[in-house]
């Protein structure tokens, strides 16, 4: 369904530009040139967020926290397997897509594990990126109780997620 | 952020100490070489919807979406001008349907429409910034497709509870932010 919107959106744009008689290429182009602009202000966000966590992944640290928050993961039903996963996901896309990988070559993709790592992946965004990158280009810096209250949001929404997984 | 990225690198950088010092220094260029690939990717894919966005607002068709949505946004976004009204729309509606890189550039032009240059965020810029971190996608086409790639019998069996538990974070974050905006007010511009 929604590989329609955008073609369809597409078509009904260039076809009002065409009616109104309006330079649909030279609108085009004049956006598209604020995207390497944009790039500038947000590419340092990426390299360090980016940087750090390729770090923290390689040294092992990573797999050692969530060895050793594991506990609370399981008390809020998660499988223990998931922790890294739960810890990386708001830090970094394609950091948790990789273990999201490792997580379906290893449990398979049909077992609770699996099913779970698909909720926890598929309904939460990467919240320290998004918060990061959405002030980059903004005098404002202090983010006040935003990150918690994300942070807390997609918690409770992957416990309900999973818990749901079960008597689905 | 600072706290958690200072917390992270120093403890990453005293275990590769003790471990391997070799890996600080490969880690962190193939973490930046990474972003340096990300970034080309996205000039583009930002170059494409930036593009896209400029024909819709300038046909007015973004206009027909920022009404439809009006009604809430008006209600998350209380005192927001037109303008900014306009690009959270932009942002809501790519945000659902999976867009999450073509909503980047509108979020970053709404929050900077939402500010009022004050160092800290306003509940409009928080509002925002909670409702795209908890991810409004409805379908998660990624997970889907890997799903399928790693051979699952049935690739879209987890989509009920994951559409329920997105819409449970969203509804939460947003409930949140209106509760303690209450408790904690914006700062007030010193005259």
């Amino acid at each position: 369904m929604t590989a329609y919107v955008v073609p369809i959106l597409f078509v009904i744009v260039l076809v009002v530009s065409f009616l109104k008689k309006k330079d649909a290429y030279s609108y085009f182009i004049d956006g598209s040139r604020s995207a390497v602009d944009l790039m500038i202000s947000v590419f340092p966000y990426l390299m360090t967020i980016m940087m750090c966590v390729e770090l923290f992944r390689a040294t092992g640290v990573s797999e050692a926290v969530a060895g050793f928050v594991s506990p609370i993961s399981r008390l809020l039903g998660f499988p223990e397997q998931l922790t890294e996963l739960l810890l990386l996901r708001p830090l970094s896309g394609a950091g948790s897509l990789s273990i999201l990988d490792n997580i379906y070559s290893t449990y398979g993709t049909d077992t609770y594990i699996g099913r779970c790592a698909s909720v926890i992946y598929g309904s939460s965004e990467t919240v320290f990126y998004v918060s990061a990158i959405y002030l980059s280009r903004s005098k404002t810096k202090k983010l006040r109780y935003a990150l918690p209250v994300a942070l807390i949001s997609t918690l409770i929404g992957c416990v309900i997620g999973c818990a749901l997984l079960r008597i689905m | 952020m600072n706290k958690i990225w200072l917390i992270m690198l120093l403890a990453s950088l005293i275990t590769a100490l003790i471990k391997d010092p070799s890996l600080a220094i490969s880690s962190l260029i193939t973490g930046a070489t990474n972003s340096v690939s990300l970034a080309m990717e996205l000039v583009a894919v930002y170059g494409v919807w930036l593009g896209f966005f400029a024909l819709l607002e300038k046909t007015g068709v973004s206009d027909v979406i920022a009404k439809l949505l009006r009604p809430l946004i008006r209600f998350l976004f209380k005192g927001s001008s037109d303008k900014a009204q306009k690009y959270v729309s932009m942002n809501m509606s790519a945000n659902l349907i999976g867009l999450g890189n073509a909503a980047t550039p509108m979020g970053i032009s709404a929050v900077n429409l939402l500010g009022d240059e004050m160092e800290s965020a306003n509940s409009n810029i928080i509002m925002l910034v909670v409702i795209s971190a908890t991810s409004l996608q409805i379908l998660p086409t990624t997970v889907i497709s890997m799903r399928a790639a790693h051979g699952s019998a049935n690739a879209a069996d987890f989509l009920l509870p994951c559409i329920i538990a997105t819409v449970a974070s969203t509804v939460i974050g947003v409930a949140l932010v209106k509760i303690l905006s209450k408790i904690f007010p914006d700062e007030k511009r010193k005259l």
